[in-house]
């Protein structure tokens, strides 16, 4: 795109920032595993052993909010990356970049989170940095985490692999943890508190990959949220999404501070989400193994994938109609009047 | 709207009676207009056209705020973000609107200081935090927004903030009406009135438009059966011939609206002859600051010089805003304009047709 300067929405998770990836990172760094553009890269070291290995920087404010912090989901973000590969994560680097003056028991509570959310997904933080900058040059805290896992020697996990015919499960509700951030930066409190979902997924996917051979896509929606995501993969797969506006989970509050704020839950990021692509037959057992799951308990089947409109991702709303649902654009913008 | 009625005001079964109502009622095929950005959205979001008659067409009016505001004033904001020790607080669709020369957002992205902000009052704390600088916040919208913008001069006179300043742009909804009708090649066979707008003026502020032209109109909430049911009763006028100025929309819309938010509108801000983009000139349809608070206009205390304006060449905006096209008949649409890369304002806001169009419509047609 022409554009002299890096914008906001060069970094939103959306068409604007694919644009960025495509044109400027893509072709310089040209290889088959990058092209993959999937959570992580699968890399094949020999003819039996295959790791997943992705990375995540984490820039989010306020520090801390309800449900989570930064260190939380700096553990988390990339631990799911990895485990959306099929595979186990095990180790994950730990880089902090911190600006001077930051106060020291913010900077403890948080590695306390770090070493905790690490134990609690069974990974180990193996390797690790640490920069300080001067006062100005960062906003207080922001955090790098990468992570390598294991996959099973039967497990293919690809963004590509969407067949007609597949059902797509997502694993809970949409937009708890954009909206959380959004209405603590904003200030904003409502009678019913909402809370970020940040959570590790790697039990989630073990379970899932125990239950069926026949899962061809898992991804977490993060930014962009679930139509992001789903855009993505109807593209890859060039294959069509058809969704059900009614089976769309959503919790009520967060529901009512979207609609308030001029916010579409499908474009608003989740940190504890993921949308599994399973073969017709295996979906009740991979609906089963996602709800026992304690951070899949909501889980339900929001839509299927068809050979009609290939790319694209189409809604069926409450009232019958039907709408295209698009990928975001840049930073979702919102409503004045 | 309480949190749990949401759920009650989408229910597909009354949906379904509302379709089935409005199907057995239609004969005449005809082109309603809704004026407002928010029901535009609203009836793509939800796939309103598609479960109507195809005989029924929806037209979208000049209701975005930001797609109407003329290009010399886009101009003008962008000239203020670059006078030196000013901040520029908007709300957050007019920073990707392209200027002639430039946009909010590259002027930010360049170093200049623009923030996003949801009222006016974020922009006034803004001002007393900076006391060194001088806080624009860029007044556009319609009867909605104007009345909390005159409350935040007010608040800044009272509090003496001095440095809180206010680009006005606002426009009024009734004269644009009266315009539409002007307009040739638009023949609009019945108004959805804007929901928001009717909260703070009434019914009643339509009355002498109704007067004039006697065409079907009737306000309008915004959620699937409050606009089905509008629709439903449009047809029902139009079929039987018998226009009336209409309120579907009671459980906000008074008659009278709200009187209070009018007088604080009123002592601050005098109507003014103000362009459309698309329309133009239309007498008394925009609102200035009046002089006993010029100390808070923007336009009096920082003069800017702004460049020649010019709209983007091939742009339909003007014309998508009036309803005499639509997006696809837009040589630029989906080619050259896309929600990345906007060329015209329609597809910048998050309320504009043409943003509306690309985002829900799955076929280019002029439906």
């Amino acid at each position: 795109m022409t554009s002299e300067f890096i914008s906001l929405d060069h970094g939103s998770g959306g068409k604007i920032a694919h644009r960025l990836t495509a044109d400027l990172l893509l072709p310089l760094f040209d290889n088959p595993i990058l092209s993959d553009m999937h959570d992580g890269a699968v890399l094949a070291l020999n003819d039996h052993t295959r790791v997943a290995f992705s990375t995540d920087t984490f820039t989010v404010t306020p520090l801390f909010f309800p449900g989570g912090d930064i260190g939380e989901l700096a553990v988390n973000g990339t631990i799911n990356d990895v485990a959306m590969c099929g595979a186990t994560p095990l180790f994950i680097s730990l880089a902090l970049i911190i600006e001077e003056g930051f106060p020291m028991a913010d900077l403890t509570r948080i590695l306390q989170s770090i070493q905790q959310a690490a134990t609690r997904a069974g990974v180990q933080v193996v390797t690790g940095d640490t920069k300080v900058v001067p006062k100005g040059a960062a906003d207080g805290l922001f955090i790098n985490t990468s992570g390598i896992g294991l996959i099973p020697e039967n497990v293919t996990i690809g963004s590509t692999g969407a067949r007609p015919g597949d059902k797509i499960i997502l694993s809970g509700t949409m937009a708890d943890h954009g909206m959380t951030i959004l209405t603590q930066r904003e200030g904003l409190s409502f009678d019913h508190a909402i809370q970020s979902d940040s959570a590790p997924l790697n039990q989630m996917v073990a379970k899932i990959l125990a239950a069926s051979g026949k899962v061809h896509v898992l991804r977490d929606p993060t930014r962009g949220g679930v139509g992001t995501t789903l855009n993505e993969i109807a593209e890859s797969s060039r294959a069509g999404i058809i969704l059900q506006e009614s089976r769309l989970p959503v919790r009520e509050a967060v529901a009512g501070v979207c609609e308030l704020l001029g916010f579409d839950p499908l474009y608003v990021a989740n940190e504890g989400k993921l949308l599994a692509f399973v073969a017709a037959e295996d979906a009740e057992k991979v609906l089963a193994a996602i709800q026992s799951d304690p951070f899949g308990r909501e889980a339900c089947v929001i839509g299927d994938v068809t050979a009609e409109h290939p790319g694209q991702v189409v809604l069926e709303t409450l009232i019958g109609g039907r709408r295209i649902v698009d990928m975001l654009t840049g930073e979702q913008l919102p409503r004045i009047c | 709207m309480p949190l749990k009625h949401q759920r009650e005001y989408r229910d597909p079964h009354l949906s379904r009676q509302l379709i089935q109502a409005i199907k057995h009622t239609h004969v005449r095929p005809v082109k309603l207009m809704e004026v407002c950005g928010t029901h535009t959205m609203s009836i793509f979001r939800h796939g309103i056209r598609d479960v109507l008659p195809e005989t029924i067409h929806l037209l979208s009016g000049p209701g975005c705020p930001v797609c109407v505001t003329a290009q010399p004033e886009i101009d003008a904001f962008i000239a203020y973000a670059r006078v030196e020790d000013t901040i520029v607080t908007t709300f957050g669709d007019l920073i990707r609107v392209p200027g002639t020369e430039s946009s909010l957002q590259k002027e930010n992205a360049a170093g200049r200081d623009v923030r996003i902000v949801y009222s006016a009052f974020d922009a006034l704390k803004i001002a007393q935090a900076n006391p060194d600088k001088r806080v624009v916040f860029l007044g556009v919208g319609f009867e909605t927004t104007a009345p909390t913008i005159a409350a935040a001069i007010l608040a800044a006179c009272e509090m003496k903030v001095p440095n809180f300043l206010v680009a006005c742009a606002h426009k009024t909804v009734p004269a644009a009406l009266e315009a539409l009708m002007t307009i040739e090649q638009v023949q609009i066979s019945g108004f959805l009135l804007p929901g928001h707008v009717s909260v703070i003026l009434g019914r009643q502020a339509y009355q002498p438009f109704f007067d004039r032209y006697q065409v079907p109109s009737v306000v309008a909430g915004f959620e699937p059966t409050d606009i089905l049911e509008a629709v439903r009763r449009l047809v029902d006028q139009i079929e039987k011939g018998q226009p009336q100025l209409d309120n579907a929309y009671i459980r906000a819309v008074s008659e009278e609206g709200n009187p209070k938010a009018r007088a604080v509108m009123d002592t601050v801000f005098e109507p003014v002859d103000a362009v459309f983009r698309g329309i133009g000139l239309i007498p008394g349809s925009g609102l200035r600051i009046r002089p006993a608070f010029a100390a808070h206009d923007a336009a009096i205390q920082i003069p800017v010089k702004v460049p020649v304006s010019k709209e983007p060449a091939g742009c339909a905006c003007g014309d998508i805003l009036t309803g005499a096209k639509t997006p696809p008949e837009c040589r630029l649409f989906r080619r050259a304009c896309t929600p990345e890369n906007p060329i015209g304002p329609c597809m910048v806001s998050s309320e504009g047709t043409c943003a509306a169009y690309y985002r829900f419509h799955p076929q280019t047609t002029t439906r």
